[in-house]
């Protein structure tokens, strides 16, 4: 991976639902400074959508005085986006990332299914009591031409 | 922003304006509750031309309105989609089960179909 750092943002915001827009229009502005396509667009924001809302949801359990981190940074072909929460941390991650399994019964279970379709690289580090860090790359072809399938 | 757009013939219209996530999901689960509550609501269409965004919250409201609708034997069609919101309900599966068609015009046939069959 390339490492030049292109350019950066680091975020910090209160755990409520009107932050996750806030944070996903915030980061594919950042993401169009690279050459992305509309669609790759499309897959960053869902992807941090997922990522920002399951720290406010599980991770802070909708506590919205408490505060997610986000750092997105640029390099020249790939885009990271790190979404930080201090709150309850996963138990089981091999579990918490199958399709369809969530610790919410009214929930289906398909963010990080979402995450990972989406971007090319999902890492999740987390401890229980003490947060999550779920980090997510995404390879930005920078030619600007469509070289990926969307299917 | 949701919109009751109307409820003719037991069909309770919902459009959708801009983007379904975690915010808009909760006020969208209400507003058709509370028209649910108020009206005899059989079946239900959902309109997502004007969405511009959706992600697994958006999902998963939908999900929950469709399983109300079935579990009275109602109908449910999604109507309008744009491509990447089709992509992405399509990944989620929730497409293989619920109706989906182009247009409000499209779903009223839809449904005036299937609740012929079903009656
Ligand atoms: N930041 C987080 N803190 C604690 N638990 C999390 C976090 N992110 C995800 N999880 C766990 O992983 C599960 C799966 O997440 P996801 O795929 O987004 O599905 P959903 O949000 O629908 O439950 C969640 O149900 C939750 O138990
Ligand atoms: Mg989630």
């Amino acid at each position: 991976m390339d490492r030049i750092v292109k350019n950066r943002i680091i975020l910090e915001f209160d755990g409520r639902a009107e932050n996750v827009s806030l944070s996903r229009v915030t980061v594919a502005a950042l993401a169009a400074q690279l050459s992305v396509t509309l669609s790759e667009l499309e897959e960053i924001k869902v992807a941090t959508s997922e990522a920002v809302s399951n720290a406010i949801i599980h991770g802070y359990q909708n506590n919205p005085e408490k505060t997610v981190r986000l750092v997105c940074t640029l390099y020249e072909d790939w885009l990271e986006v790190e979404v930080k929460d201090e709150g309850v941390g996963i138990k089981d991650i091999k579990q918490a990332l199958q399709p369809a399994f969530s610790s919410d019964p009214e929930r289906m279970g398909l963010g990080f299914v979402f995450m990972q379709s989406f971007m090319d690289e999902v890492v999740v580090d987390s401890q229980v009591n003490l947060g999550t860090t779920v980090t997510l790359r995404k390879k930005i072809s920078s030619s600007g031409v469509k070289n990926k399938a969307v299917s | 922003m949701t919109h009751i757009l109307q409820n003719k013939n037991d069909t309770l219209v919902v459009k959708v304006v801009g983007e379904l996530d975690m915010l808009t999901a909760q006020e969208f689960r209400e507003i058709v509750e509370k028209a649910m509550a108020g009206a005899l609501v059989r079946n239900m269409i959902i309109d997502l031309d004007k969405a511009g965004f959706i992600d697994s919250s958006g999902i998963g409201v939908i999900l929950g309105r469709y399983r109300k609708i079935k579990a009275q034997n109602g109908v449910m069609v999604l109507c309008g989609m744009n491509e990447n919101i089709k992509r992405i309900l399509e990944m989620s599966g929730i497409l293989s089960f619920i109706p989906f068609c182009s247009s409000e015009k499209e779903s009223w046939e839809i449904i005036a179909k299937k609740a012929f069959k079903g009656a």
